[in-house]
């Protein structure tokens, strides 16, 4: 199954993310990641929310969504004409030995250390989903501790803006 | 003008053009019970919240106003919960009102807490935890538009007690602006002109009808298209209402409960027009065992519907009315003769009668529902409850004016029929209201004599009794090899007894012989209630 990335504005006050939640489990929708925040208005939260599914599904998910009174845009990005991110916080074992082995791996994806101790490393890691993968495969090997990642973020490239 | 959250809320459901309210007094709503004593809107006390919600639809049903229910928090709120899935499922507009702990309180699990905005979410349109006073007047002014427009259906609103009691500065809100609800109201011009190819090209179009019609206000505009193009129509169980108008061209309803000339129309035909139906599974199955090559058109006010159950072809978003009438406006060259010759041809088939069967002991429930629509002339307003009385009903009784047929289509709700009954008789007085229930579903609700009695709400009761819940029996017995486990109602009270403790007239009738009379006599006096119950064999099929 295909992954669908559709950004979200909406009312930002309380409760309204528990309807998008409800509603995605309540439709038996999967939510393969949802980033949320406010926007450049106050008023108005945006989400980034990746769904896992056929196109009966997503064109479902965005109708249902749409129906909700305090979502106020829906737009499904194309992923050709996207920028999208995703930060990870991955905190790896990093014995004296292996040290220098992990900080030439963080330093060839440009990601950055930003806390050290004895035993570990802890890695600040941001860009495309594919791009997170490949790090923590190379990683992987000398043990992730923890893992922790905010779900995709995504705008449309050059002059397209969703309200647009 | 300073007032309280109460006072505000009271003055709103006024300007509302509120009549009558059906609630439930208790602690967390005291204060809005309060100011409500010194308001104009008359009150209704039912025996329990559930009817109180149920209530509240079959008024907005018969009416066409958004009706309104009011509980206390906790189970007071929690009771409501069926009519509101109810009443979503039928996209009936109602306004919830519940008070709620103070809002220091909530989340402490204090007495009769219950987070109803986040339990009834999944089935209510929309629904609000109202926090601060100032906010009652738009909020009470949103709640009853987006219960009444676009794809109607219940609006929640919570109040918590220090809400109520708290002073605001009381301005009337002039109008509603919501960014994210803007329903489409009209067709788009392209589509419009797709479907009017369609129907030019086709041999053998059917329209089926559903509920939403009767949401749209669209009963006249859908039998002035209908008789224009000479095109047949076949109903949903919620269409049923509102279909009266097309009247030869009526087929009667589609689906596993539904008649054969429905199915057969929707089996032959080249284009089949669905006009405000979701076509759940009940429906569902004959759309699927459609002519592969049939073009399917799906007029609809809410997008998500389109698609949803079945492929479409040409999809129409918007207002049904303004759509049917976009429609007419130019002429289509379709060929009326051959649809009129279709028309007949289907008519064969829904004009075969089949006898009655005359037993000594019980009546034939189709000939009552026959009986009920003869003597009354189609013009009562029927009010069932869930389960086989429900499908004899919706097959043999033929309402004549539009909104006729209040019924539990979605949800299938037990329980629902009384206090529907209730609400439709009070939203229209001068109307016989008959109710059309069984004697498991009578007993869920039957409470509500009492608020019959109470409160002067003539209803007519026909109460089928089959000793059974003989449509679960009819399920043990075909898919579960005639295990009736659970199905036997032994132990139910002498209906007519009971209606006589209540203060309510009632009679009895086992012999199709009989009751022609026993009908008569129900209706006789308009202005008083009246039980029949009908003594019905366990073994009667539902179709």
């Amino acid at each position: 199954m295909a992954k669908h990335i559709l950004s979200v504005l909406t009312e930002n006050k309380a409760g309204v993310l528990s309807r998008i939640s409800g509603l995605f489990s309540r439709r038996g929708f999967n939510i393969d990641s949802l980033a949320v925040g406010p926007t450049e208005d106050e008023s108005v939260s945006r989400m980034t929310i990746v769904v896992d599914g056929d196109e009966y599904i997503v064109e479902q998910v965005s109708k249902q969504l749409n129906k909700l009174i305090d979502v106020i845009k829906i737009k499904r990005l194309d992923e050709s004409e996207t920028v999208s991110r995703e930060l990870a916080l991955i905190k790896v074992n990093a014995p004296a030995e292996q040290r220098s082995e992990i900080l030439q791996i963080v330093d060839i994806f440009r990601a950055k250390i930003i806390d050290v101790s004895h035993e570990t490393l802890t890695v600040e890691m941001t860009g495309t989903t594919e791009k997170q993968k490949a790090i923590l495969d190379l990683l992987a090997p000398y043990g992730i501790k923890e893992l922790v990642k905010t779900g995709l973020v995504s705008l449309q490239r050059g002059t397209n803006y969703i309200n647009k | 003008m300073i007032m309280t959250g109460a006072k505000a809320l009271i003055k709103m459901l006024e300007n509302e053009g509120v009549e009558v309210i059906f609630g439930y007094p208790g602690a967390a709503n005291a204060p809005i019970y309060d100011e409500l004593s010194r308001s104009s809107i008359r009150h209704i006390l039912p025996r329990g919240e559930q009817a109180a919600a149920h209530e509240a639809s079959g008024y907005a049903r018969a009416s066409g106003k958004v009706g309104v229910c009011m509980a206390t928090s906790g189970p007071g709120a929690t009771n409501l919960l069926t009519g509101i899935a109810n009443a979503y499922y039928d996209s009936t507009p109602i306004v919830a009102i519940t008070g709620q702990v103070a809002t220091n309180m909530i989340g402490r699990d204090v007495f009769q807490e219950v987070d109803i905005t986040g339990a009834s979410a999944p089935f209510c349109k929309h629904n609000y935890l109202v926090k601060d006073a100032s906010l009652i007047p738009k909020i009470v002014k949103e709640a009853f538009y987006i219960a009444s427009t676009g794809r109607k259906g219940p609006v929640l609103i919570d109040i918590p007690i220090d809400v109520s009691t708290a002073e605001l500065e009381f301005e009337y809100p002039k109008s509603v602006d919501i960014r994210g609800y803007r329903p489409t109201i009209k067709g788009h011009n392209l589509q419009i002109k797709k479907v009017r190819q369609a129907i030019a090209d086709s041999k053998a179009p059917v329209i089926i009808a559903g509920g939403g019609v009767g949401g749209a206000g669209a009963a006249q505009t859908l039998a002035k298209f209908v008789h224009k193009y000479s095109i047949p129509v076949a109903t949903t169980l919620m269409g049923i209402s509102h279909t009266s108008g097309c009247e030869n061209m009526l087929m009667g309803m589609i689906g596993t409960h539904g008649v054969s000339s429905a199915n057969i129309a929707v089996k032959k035909s080249d284009l089949i027009l669905v006009i405000g139906a979701r076509l759940g599974d009940r429906a569902y199955t004959t759309v699927h065992s459609q002519n592969p090559e049939v073009t399917l058109i799906h007029i609809d006010i809410d997008p998500a519907e389109i698609g949803k159950n079945v492929g479409t072809h040409i999809p129409v978003v918007g207002d049904i009315k303004v759509i049917l009438e976009q429609i007419m406006e130019k002429d289509i060259d379709c060929d009326i003769e051959g649809n009129k010759k279709w028309v007949e041809h289907l008519a064969q088939y829904r004009d075969k009668k089949l006898p009655y069967t005359d037993k000594e002991t019980t009546v034939n429930p189709r000939l009552a529902m026959n009986m009920l629509t003869k003597l009354t002339g189609g013009e009562a307003i029927v009010a069932t409850e869930v389960g086989q009385h429900q499908i004899w009903a919706a097959n043999h009784y033929k309402p004549s004016t539009d909104g006729g047929f209040i019924t539990s289509g979605g949800l299938g709700t037990m329980g629902f029929g009384l206090p529907a009954a209730i609400g439709a008789k009070v939203a229209k007085p001068d109307k016989t209201v008959v109710v059309v229930a069984g004697d498991g579903s009578f007993q869920m609700s039957f409470g509500e004599l009492a608020t019959i009695k109470q409160w002067d709400i003539p209803v007519k009761i026909m109460v089928f009794n089959n000793s059974r819940l003989g449509m679960v029996r009819e399920l043990q017995k075909k898919g579960f090899n005639s295990n009736y486990f659970s199905v036997h109602l032994d132990g139910s009270p002498d209906f007519v007894r009971l209606a006589d403790a209540f203060g309510i007239e009632a009679g009895k009738v086992s012999t199709n012989s009989q009751l022609e009379g026993a009908i008569a006599k129900m209706l006789e006096d308009k202005d008083r209630p009246y039980l029949l119950e009908i003594i019905v064999d366990s073994e009667e099929g539902t179709l």
